[in-house]
C-alpha cells in the first residue's frame, strides 16, 4: 500500500491533488463526475468583498493547447459565500481553501477576516494573480512591494493556512515569492494564467471582449515547472505547482521539479473526471518505481550530468 | 443527472456541403432521460487543434435503441474532424447538459429554426408531438443547397421554408414568410434556435403580438457545466451562465 498523503503547512491532503481555483466552482458542479472527497483539496472560485459581475461575453478564446480567459472574477461576494455557499461546502472530507481577492489592501483584509470565522475552511489561496480585473488583483503579485504589503496585512487577520498565489507575469518570480514567504506566507501556488491575447483575422477584432485573457491548458506547462523548479529551490514553505496539468505523468513532474502538491485547472473542463485518473495514475506509478510514500517523489528532480 | 458516456458511431450522414448527421450508440446501457433543447460537451477524437469539447444540441433521440444523434455543422478544425469521423469511431460526450425547452401553455406552437438551429427542433417536435401537441416548423436557411433533409421534420407536421436567395420557399428571411406577416398570429407559442439577430428579431416579434418565445443560445463555452463562467449572457439578473441557466431561456428574461 502507497502513500499519497502529503502535509502543506498545517494542512493535511490525503493525495497531492487539488483543483484550482476557478475551473471547479464550488465544487457541487462535478458531484455527478466524482467524489469530491477522495481529492487532496479543493480551491473554490475566487471570492471578492463585493459581488462581481466579470467581464462581458465574449470571455472565453479556445488556443492551441489551451484557453484564454477574460472572466474577471464574477462571484457573489463574501457575504453571499458565507450565507449561500459555504453550508454546502461544509460535508466535504477534504481540505476546501476559499480563493481572496481583491481591488485594495482593505478588501483583502475584509474578506479574509471574514473567511476567518469559517470552521470548515483550513485556508485560503490569496489571489494576487488575476490578469482579468482592472485594478488590483495582478498588480499586487508583480513587485516585491506590494506582494508584501498585502500579505503582510492579510496575515495580521487570516490565522489559518495562508497560501499566496502567484503571477508568470513577472521578471523574476523567484524574488515574489521570497518576498511573501518573508511576510508570513505558510504556502506558495504557481503559476495563475499568462496574459495572451486572440485576434480573429477575418473580422480584425480582438476575440475578448477585454482583448487580453489568461492563458491556461497543456500549453503552458512547460513555463509553469520551469517556474515551479526555480521557486521551490528558492523558499523552504511548501509550493503548489499546477499550469497545464492533465495526466498523473504531468503531475509527477512537478512533483519531481519541487512542487508538495500540485493544483489541476483547466483539464476540468476537458474531462470533469480528470483528477481521479490523476490520483489513480500517482498511485499506479508509485507501485511501479516501488516507492513507498509520494513525499519522496518532492524535489527529486535529477540535473547531474 | 449528467453523464460521461463512449458512444459509437453508427452512421455518418452527409447532408450537404456544411451538414453532418451522426448517430451514436451509447455504450454504457440505458440512455439517461432527455429534455429537447439540452446539448452534450463533444470530446473531438484525434484533433489537437481542437483542445476543448464542442457544444452540441441534443437532435434526435431513440431511447429503445441508444441511440442519440447530432447534426454538426463544418465551421471549423473542430467540427470539421466530427464530420470526418468515419462509422465505428468512438467518441466521448458529457451529457445531458443544460435547461432545455419546457412544454407550451398553449398547443398552438411554431417551431422557428435558423442555420445550424434547426438541429433541437426536431427532437423537440418529436416531444411536443408525443405531448399531443401538433408542431409546425418555419426554417430559414441561406440557399437551397444549405438546407438539411426536412424528411424527419415532414414525418412530425407541416414544414415552412424561407431562403434569403429564394432558391427554395419564400424568399427572404424566416421573418418574411407569410405566416410571420399577418395581423393575426395564429400560434401563442415560438421555440427558436439559430443566429442571435434572427431570434432578437423573433424575440420583438413575440412581444409585439403578446406571444410566449423560448430561445436557444449558442454561446462560446468551455466547461459546458457552470464551472468556467465563460459562456455568460446578460440576464434581469445579471450575467447567467448559458450552459447551466440556459442554453433555453424565454426572450423575455434576456436583456436584448
Amino acid at each position: 500500500m502507497v502513500d499519497l498523503s502529503v502535509k502543506i503547512g498545517a494542512l493535511q491532503l490525503k493525495n497531492p491533488v487539488m483543483t484550482a481555483s476557478g475551473t471547479f466552482g464550488y465544487g457541487r458542479e462535478y458531484e455527478d463526475f466524482i467524489d469530491i472527497n477522495e481529492l487532496g483539496g479543493i480551491v473554490v472560485k475566487g471570492t471578492t468583498r463585493e459581488a462581481k459581475q466579470g467581464n462581458d461575453y465574449p470571455r472565453m478564446a479556445e488556443t492551441a493547447m489551451g484557453m484564454l480567459n477574460a472572466v474577471g472574477l464574477q462571484n457573489v461576494g463574501v457575504d453571499s459565500f458565507i450565507k449561500d455557499i459555504y453550508p454546502g461546502l461544509t460535508k466535504y472530507q477534504t481540505n476546501v481553501l476559499v480563493n481572496v481577492s481583491g481591488s485594495t489592501i482593505e478588501d483583502y483584509i475584509e474578506t479574509a477576516s471574514k473567511i476567518n470565522e469559517l470552521e470548515a475552511i483550513p485556508g485560503i489561496e490569496l489571489n494576487i494573480s488575476c490578469p482579468n480585473v482592472k485594478e488590483g488583483g495582478m498588480a499586487f503579485g508583480v513587485s516585491c512591494q506590494s506582494a508584501e504589503a498585502v500579505t503582510l496585512a492579510v496575515r495580521k487577520v487570516y490565522k489559518k493556512h495562508l497560501m499566496v498565489k502567484l503571477s508568470p507575469n513577472v521578471t523574476d518570480i523567484v524574488e515574489i515569492a521570497k518576498a511573501v514567504e518573508g511576510s508570513g506566507a505558510d504556502s506558495v501556488s504557481l503559476i495563475n494564467t499568462l496574459l495572451g491575447m486572440a485576434i480573429d483575422s477575418h473580422s480584425r477584432r480582438a476575440v475578448l471582449s477585454t482583448v487580453t485573457g489568461g492563458l491556461s491548458g497543456p500549453a503552458v506547462k512547460p513555463i509553469a515547472l520551469r517556474m515551479v523548479w526555480q521557486v521551490a529551490k528558492g523558499v523552504k514553505i511548501p509550493v503548489i505547482g499546477m499550469g497545464g496539468i492533465s495526466s498523473a505523468e504531468d503531475a509527477i513532474e512537478f512533483l519531481l521539479a519541487g512542487a508538495n502538491a500540485v493544483q489541476i485547472g483547466t483539464a476540468n473542463f476537458v474531462d470533469p473526471a480528470v483528477t481521479i485518473k490523476v490520483i489513480e495514475g500517482i498511485k499506479r506509478y508509485l507501485n511501479l518505481h516501488k516507492i513507498e510514500s509520494v513525499g519522496e517523489l518532492v524535489g527529486a528532480l535529477s540535473v547531474e550530468k | 443527472m449528467k453523464h460521461i458516456h463512449n458512444f459509437t458511431i453508427s452512421s455518418n450522414e452527409r447532408q450537404n456541403e456544411e451538414f453532418v448527421v451522426l448517430t451514436l450508440n451509447c455504450e454504457a446501457g440505458e440512455l439517461p432521460a432527455m429534455v429537447p433543447g439540452q446539448f452534450a460537451e463533444v470530446r473531438v477524437p484525434n484533433e489537437p487543434a481542437a483542445y476543448l469539447r464542442r457544444p452540441l444540441s441534443i437532435h434526435d433521440v431513440d431511447y429503445q435503441k441508444r441511440q442519440i444523434k447530432l447534426l454538426v455543422q463544418e465551421v471549423g478544425k473542430g467540427t470539421r474532424a466530427l464530420c470526418a469521423l468515419p462509422v465505428g469511431s468512438i467518441v466521448n460526450l458529457v451529457y445531458p447538459l443544460g435547461k432545455g425547452y419546457s412544454l407550451p401553455e398553449s398547443k398552438e406552437v411554431l417551431l422557428i429554426g435558423g442555420g445550424c438551429g434547426v438541429a433541437p427542433l426536431l427532437f423537440l417536435g418529436r416531444y411536443l408531438k408525443s405531448h399531443s401537441i401538433k408542431p409546425r416548423f418555419l426554417i430559414g436557411t441561406r440557399t437551397a443547397s444549405s438546407l438539411v433533409s426536412i424528411d424527419a421534420y415532414r414525418e412530425l407536421g407541416e414544414v415552412m421554408i424561407t431562403t434569403e436567395d429564394g432558391t427554395a420557399g419564400t424568399k427572404g428571411y424566416v421573418i418574411h414568410h407569410p405566416v410571420m406577416r399577418t395581423e393575426t398570429p395564429d400560434f401563442k407559442q415560438i421555440y427558436t434556435c439559430g443566429p442571435e439577430p434572427m431570434m432578437r428579431i423573433l424575440a420583438k416579434y413575440a412581444n409585439k403580438y403578446n406571444i410566449s418565445c423560448q430561445v436557444s443560445l449558442e454561446n462560446h463555452m468551455a466547461c459546458g457545466i457552470g464551472a468556467c463562467l465563460c459562456c455568460v449572457t446578460k440576464t434581469q439578473d445579471g450575467h447567467k451562465c448559458v450552459c447551466t441557466e440556459g442554453p433555453v431561456f424565454d426572450s423575455k428574461y434576456l436583456q436584448w
